[in-house]
């Protein structure tokens, strides 16, 4: 691969990374959707070069599932559910910025150091992309565990999707069938977390998920 | 002969960042005034308030102690030094082996040391804030700062600032979101150290917001114009460094012939000029942040800064 394809990748791939921690970040709700959706489309864009470069085809269908479903629909979606619940003025209260980014930040070198050494068998590229889209992931993981609102804990479940995409295109491709079966549970997941924000909005007048807590029979 | 030649160079660069820094000030106010649709003073202004600035008696509380009085020459002298061995026209120049990064670091860190203790000195409570809230900026931006000097020392292979330039004219680093992301912490790190808007509003007086100007209240006369020259010499500073670093196109590399010197110092002052250009355009675009907010603007350079460090180990490690 020439140094040229190999910057391009890193650029990508590395955007990923700091656009999750601009997720991790934001503390509204219509800003958290819009980096979502511009993370999505740095996913898509990715993947599509990923497809360029390994002269795999059917890449191209995984960078077109990326950029309409997540780039465009899910954050359209949302948007449509968060000005439905009327909370899409809402700034929500992460607990403690600081300290969610120095774990972030943790979180990344820890995937770095795991993956490197595990990688070595891959390729440059490859073993970039895994360890990238291993610190995407856990910087959804924490997405989810510091947001207390059940949309933004959404998004972050999704982030964390866009993850898993993109270390599946840094090893050699993955299987169209799995590829499209993912993206159909993640839509089905999407629809399932859709009617039950709508559900725990209908009991507790909040989307707030620390309300359930009462709940919790302990 | 040869000896002479450097020794010229490289004091035309000493000269030349003095030369030009109250020029660099005077060229981002009259462009932030023009901004906001007043005329604003002319772009020698700074130069003349420095002069008159010179020709006034010093007034001095009585409770100061003889440091009061060194102080303003501290800082003055450690900054000028670090500003003078920024790389701005040509690289390699005679004192090149000291151009470290993290020496320049260490002159900018100790004048800020020395400026604060002595807005403590005199004992108001005014100074005291001042000196508070600008360390501790300082110590937020300090680590943000360190961590741009290992990404590029990591890219570079070393820290001192005439190779890390002659580094990137010459060899093609290609695209390097790490790069980028040092830049902008860089840049944030600049705009808190000179206390630029939106951490400090340099043109404030007497207001709660304030924090460099509080901390220099109680001075006057020709201390007054060697701290406001220091912290004129540390925004040129800033900015050649960001010149050298990111923007190394036009500097004279140590191999070719010095007839270009004329050529790289234009280069320079255009890009110092863009330079000041954007700051005034951010400056007007943006308000200032609340005094406890700050730790999370530089908390932002400090995490870019790492994840630029984070992204080129990535790249780098076979």
């Amino acid at each position: 691969m020439s140094p040229l394809a190999f910057d391009i990748a890193h650029l990508l791939a590395g955007s990923m990374v700091v656009v999750s921690f601009l997720l991790l970040y934001q503390d509204r709700i219509t800003g958290v959707l819009n980096v979502f959706a511009v993370q999505a489309i740095i996913l898509a864009l990715a993947v599509a070069f990923q497809a360029w470069s390994q002269g795999a085809p059917h890449l191209y269908l995984t960078a077109l599932i990326a950029l309409i479903v997540k780039g465009g629909i899910i954050p359209l979606a949302l948007h449509r559910i968060v000005r439905e619940l009327g909370i899409h003025r809402e700034i929500e209260k992460v607990v403690g910025v600081g300290l969610t980014m120095l774990v972030g930040l943790a979180l990344t070198a820890l995937a770095v150091i795991v993956v490197l050494p595990i990688a070595q068998e891959a390729g440059r590229v490859g073993r970039e992309d895994l360890a990238f889209a291993l610190a995407v992931i856990l910087l959804g993981l924490l997405m989810m565990i510091t947001r207390r609102n059940a949309v933004t804990q959404v998004v972050g479940f999704m982030s964390l999707e866009n993850g898993l995409v993109l270390a599946a295109t840094g090893a050699k491709g993955m299987p169209l069938v799995v590829e499209i079966s993912v993206a159909f549970s993640i839509l089905i997941a999407f629809i399932v977390f859709g009617i039950f924000v709508f559900r725990i909005r209908e009991r507790f007048d909040t989307v707030d998920v620390h309300a359930l807590e009462r709940f919790r029979g302990d | 002969m040869r000896l002479l030649l450097d020794l010229l160079a490289q004091g035309l660069q000493m000269t030349l960042v003095l030369a030009a820094a109250p020029l660099l000030v005077g060229w981002t106010r009259k462009l932030r005034a023009r901004l906001l649709r007043r005329r604003g003073p002319d772009l020698v202004q700074p130069y003349r308030d420095l002069v008159r600035l010179l020709r006034k008696e010093p007034v001095i509380a009585h409770s100061a102690s003889p440091y009061f009085r060194v102080a303003p020459y501290l800082v003055f002298a450690s900054t000028w030094i670090a500003a003078a061995l920024v790389p701005t026209y040509a690289t390699g120049l005679m004192f090149h082996w000291a151009t470290d990064l993290i020496a320049i670091v260490a002159f900018l860190g100790f004048a800020r040391f020395a400026l604060g203790l002595a807005g403590m000195d005199v004992g108001t409570a005014f100074g005291g804030i001042g000196s508070s809230r600008e360390v501790m900026i300082a110590s937020l931006a300090e680590p943000a700062m360190l961590l741009v000097v290992f990404t590029l020392a990591l890219l570079a292979g070393s820290t001192q600032l005439s190779a890390i330039a002659e580094f990137l004219v010459r060899e093609p680093v290609g695209l390097r979101v790490s790069l980028g992301l040092a830049l902008v912490a860089l840049l944030m790190v600049a705009i808190a150290e000179n206390a630029r808007i939106p951490v400090d509003n340099p043109t404030t007086h007497l207001e709660l917001t304030m924090v460099h100007e509080a901390m220099v209240l109680e001075y006057s006369g020709r201390h007054l114009a060697l701290i406001e020259a220091a912290s004129a010499l540390k925004l040129t500073a800033y900015f050649s460094l960001v010149a050298c670093l990111f923007f190394p196109f036009g500097m004279v590399t140590s191999t070719s012939s010095p007839l270009l010197y004329p050529l790289g110092i234009l280069a320079w002052m255009a890009k110092i000029a863009v330079l000041g250009a954007v700051l005034a355009v951010f400056e007007t675009a943006v308000a200032k942040l609340r005094v406890f907010r700050v730790p999370e603007f530089l908390g932002g350079a400090f995490v870019l800064g790492f994840l630029g460090t984070l992204l080129l180990f990535v790249s780098r490690a076979l």
